[in-house]
């Protein structure tokens, strides 16, 4: 039920978006996300035909690089 | 980018990691969301852990907390003349104390499963002679489009019956039980909504470690990391290992939609039993869109499980659903007896469909 895709954003239109799924288009409401500054070719969080967050991917190098840190610690 | 989180030499090295840091001690960590149990079971998670560090799944499926009374009153309705149904495929099948949709549905009731909420407000303008009526169902992932759907203004034959649920509270309630527990795995895809924020409290005053964590094996296993490292050490932090989608503050958005359609009230939890401030209901103004008041959707709650099933007792993590007497044998996804077993997010069927990575 909470399940999330992620999605990558194909084409804005207002508050929508033309999205693609594994290679399957559909459409998305981004009311949830509008002050995150989606963009064509970001990547967003899709529940229930709503964007819930847009991926951050620098945060994503940013923690595996504190977690590669920790882990070569010893 | 997702491809990083499953990175097998890394993997590796964390699994190495939670072994080294959890000599001597034993840890009991709990989830409570059924895309993280799916993870957990899908990449056999489980199976890299030390016998030392174990991993239960708690009430991370709206779909099994439901009351089976509120199921049978939307089953009912579904059959009266005029009244069409909408939900999400998960609920249909679940049993409630009486009915279910879909017998509901083979007697003749107007249920139709909708992909979203948008989809059901797109029907109810489409059929203005049928009232539609909304089962909105769901954690705090879900609860932000049926607020927004609301403040767009629907037309006035249609209706939710909001059984939306908190899950912070659930977390509370189970930590007050006083349940074995060393520290939580907090849902990533609530928190993109209610942020980190509201599991600070809880940590702080149940002196648990809790990490919020995405869904890629990576995500989880540096979870049980973290929550290993800090039970060794004795701390009780909160951190937030799934940036990349959530922030300290949640959806700003999203909790100013929700805060201002819902209000907080006590709920019934399947299983579990009722828990204080842990689910949304329409505020006043929007009581035109409420069907609980429009079709007197109110009974008290009956707190039923089919005969022999260990649903309640899972929820809560108290049992695995291989310790339920019912599991594989009666009850697989094919002929659900229990709650868990229906739902695609629930954990009997997700262990059952992936068992044979742990067998």
């Amino acid at each position: 039920m909470c399940l999330a895709i992620p999605a990558k954003v194909v084409r804005i239109e207002g508050d929508r978006a033309e999205i693609e799924i594994g290679g399957v288009k559909r459409e998305a409401s981004l009311a949830l996300v509008a002050d995150a500054g989606v963009n064509v070719g970001d990547y967003v969080l899709v529940h229930t035909g709503y964007a819930i967050a847009k991926i951050r991917e620098d945060e994503a190098e940013e923690i595996l690089k504190a977690w590669k840190e920790v882990l070569a610690e010893g | 980018m997702f491809s990083k989180f499953r990175d097998r030499k890394l993997v590796e090295k964390v699994t190495q990691k939670i072994e080294e840091e959890s000599k001597g001690i034993t840890v009991r960590i709990m989830h409570v969301c059924g895309t993280h149990e799916w993870t957990i079971t899908h990449f056999g998670i489980r199976d890299l852990l030390p016998s030392n560090v174990e991993v239960v799944a708690g009430p991370g499926c709206p779909v099994c907390v439901t009351p089976g009374s509120e199921i049978d009153m939307i089953a009912e309705l579904s059959t009266k003349d005029g009244v069409a149904v909408t939900t999400f495929g998960d609920v249909i099948r679940v049993p409630g104390t009486r009915t279910s949709l879909s017998e509901a549905k083979a007697r003749g009731g107007d249920v139709r499963l909708v992909y979203g909420i948008e989809e059901a407000v797109r029907i109810a303008r489409q059929e203005r002679k049928k009232e539609v009526v909304h089962f909105s169902i769901g954690f705090e992932t879900t609860a932000p489009m049926a607020a927004v759907e609301i403040l767009k203004g629907p037309p006035e034959n249609f209706s939710i019956f909001s059984t939306h649920k908190l899950i912070p509270p659930a977390m509370e309630f189970l930590l007050k039980s006083g349940l074995s527990l060393d520290g939580f795995i907090c849902p990533g895809h609530v928190s993109t909504i209610i942020g980190v924020k509201p599991y600070r409290g809880l940590a702080e005053r149940y002196r648990k470690p809790m990490v919020v964590a995405g869904f890629e094996p990576l995500d989880v296993l540096l979870g049980i990391l973290s929550i290993v490292r800090q039970v060794k050490e004795g701390g009780w932090g909160v951190e937030n290992e799934y940036t990349r989608a959530v922030r300290e503050e949640g959806n700003v958005i999203a909790l100013k939609a929700i805060g201002d359609v819902f209000e907080v009230a006590d709920s019934w939890w399947r299983g579990i039993g009722r828990i204080e401030a842990s689910g949304l209901k329409l505020r006043g103004h929007f009581e035109e869109f409420d069907a609980s008041k429009k079709f007197g959707l109110e009974a008290p709650p009956a707190d039923y499980m089919p005969e022999g099933c260990g649903c309640g007792e899972v929820l809560k993590g108290v049992i695995k659903p291989e310790d339920c007497p019912l599991f594989g044998k009666e009850c697989t996804p094919n002929h659900p007896i229990g709650p868990c077993m229906v739902s695609l997010e629930g954990t009997c069927s997700i262990i059952y469909k992936y068992r044979s990575l742990r067998w």
